[in-house]
């Protein structure tokens, strides 16, 4: 049944977008891809927003503040156990991408801290040479092989996302986030699905308390909130799915051809 | 002959020191951004009051940033559709307001270190520099790259911030075109968002 269900999915999502197999990752169509990503269902989407800025303040920006305040030890130790959980997803992407290289690396990662680094409480990795991680996931893959974004949706309690992104995090559900397969998919004696939970909740509350300042600032001067947040929304994930750190490959450079200054 | 040498040694002096100061007007983007930002950021590491803070932030963008330049890329294709008239009633409000959001998002920091590392240059137009905000304790290393305008070599003007990928002139762009989408193609309503959030 849930290999039907994301049968269908992978198919409605591709009816969205033009693909292109054999990429390395940074593919053409992604770089000179500049067309706006519809909203499709903006309306809905602003209330979903509205929905999710309340709940935010209501819970997660209170309880952000709290964490904040916690020790430091307490929070770089939450911070790490989320991180090296999310090389169970990473790994598998960074295969998916042929980025194999970076699959080894991240896997002797997530070893090194599951055991030496204590269930992931420490970093050790980093300490030891393997410190340039970066987090992989299935909508990121699904761009990376020349998936389109499909419509921007905002997702409620998750927050912005895209088809392509929302169709990702449902492969993460339907077996390919190991971790969800042995805490809620499957439980077994040592992990159930309160673990799961806690975990997402808590990677939510350490992105939330990191990023404070900067989405108060966002918020204070922004003029269309909503906007503002889809639009970094959208840079972002062009850019993790670029994998690149050349300064050029952020934008398209006609935009600013024709601009009359000085 | 005596005269003659010396003033033709006069005259090489004169020629090496003019080719000199010539040179050294026309300024190199990279430099102009670390000269920039350490000047910002001496003044956020001061002990001046916010208000102090925002007012000689405002100085420095109007000596650095092409407010104009970021206004017009930030109207879009809307900038092609509007009167003369309009298009100065939109820059006059569009400073104003630059200039307010410039300086608050900046004033909520106390001292950023930043690095620049390297440019590269796109066209005759504009050059790219690298740098990065340096960690602390418990903030990890930033990206930004900045677009200089160098379409005047002896005055180069930012342009566009651009934090780990995500470029600041596109999101306000963005923002500017829901608003005018939003309100059925009408500019007014931009402006009077603008005029708005500009009120002292």
């Amino acid at each position: 049944m849930k290999k039907i269900l994301l049968f269908i999915l992978v198919s409605i999502l591709f009816s969205f977008s033009n693909v292109s197999a054999g990429t390395d990752g940074e593919n053409s169509l992604s770089k000179n891809d500049t067309k706006q990503v519809k909203d499709c269902f903006e309306g809905l989407n602003r209330g979903i927003f509205a929905f999710n800025q309340g709940l935010d303040k209501v819970i997660f920006k209170p309880v952000s503040k709290v964490y904040r305040s916690l020790p430091s030890p307490i929070k770089t130790g939450t911070s790490n156990v989320v991180n090296n959980l999310s090389n169970l997803v990473t790994v598998p992407n960074n295969i998916l991408q042929g980025d194999y290289r970076t699959a080894g690396k991240n896997t002797v990662r997530l070893l090194i801290n599951s055991t030496v680094g204590v269930l992931g409480l420490f970093d050790v990795a980093s300490a030891a040479g393997f410190s340039d991680y970066q987090k992989e996931d299935y909508g990121q893959t699904l761009g990376a092989w020349g998936v389109g974004e499909g419509c921007y949706v905002v997702l409620p309690i998750l927050g912005p996302s895209t088809v392509r992104d929302a169709t990702g995090s449902l492969i993460s559900m339907l077996g390919g986030d190991p971790w969800y397969n042995i805490t809620v998919a499957n439980d077994t004696q040592y992990v159930n699905e309160a673990d799961y939970y806690v975990s997402r909740v808590s990677s939510a509350v350490d992105f939330r308390a990191k990023n404070i300042d900067s989405f108060n600032n966002l918020e204070k001067n922004s003029i269309d909130f909503y906007a503002s947040v889809k639009s970094l929304y959208l840079q972002d994930r062009k850019q993790r799915i670029l994998n690149s750190n050349k300064i050029i490959d952020t934008q398209d450079d006609s935009d600013w051809e024709e601009i009359k200054t000085n | 002959m005596v005269y003659r040498i010396k003033f033709f040694k006069l005259l090489l002096v004169l020629f090496v020191f003019l080719s000199f100061t010539k040179s050294s007007f026309a300024v190199n983007p990279s430099e102009f951004v670390q000269i920039t930002v350490n000047e910002a950021s001496s003044i956020l590491g001061n002990n001046y009051s916010k208000e102090e803070k925002i007012n000689k932030l405002k100085e420095i963008a109007r000596r650095t940033v092409d407010i104009k330049g970021i206004g017009y890329y930030s109207l879009g294709a809307y900038r092609k559709n509007i009167s003369e008239d309009k298009k100065k009633e939109y820059l006059n409000i569009f400073e104003k307001y630059f200039l307010k959001s410039f300086s608050s998002r900046l004033a909520e920091y106390t001292d950023p270190k930043i690095k620049v590392n390297s440019e590269k240059k796109l066209n005759q137009k504009y050059t790219m520099v690298s740098s990065v905000l340096v960690a602390t304790d418990d903030k990890p290393e930033i990206k930004i790259d900045w677009r200089v305008n160098t379409k005047n070599p002896d005055n180069p003007l930012i342009i566009d911030v651009v934090i780990e990928g995500v470029s600041l002139a596109k999101v306000q762009k963005e923002e500017f075109n829901s608003i005018i989408q939003n309100n059925d193609n009408n500019i007014d309503a931009l402006l009077l968002s603008l005029k708005e959030f500009s009120k002292e």
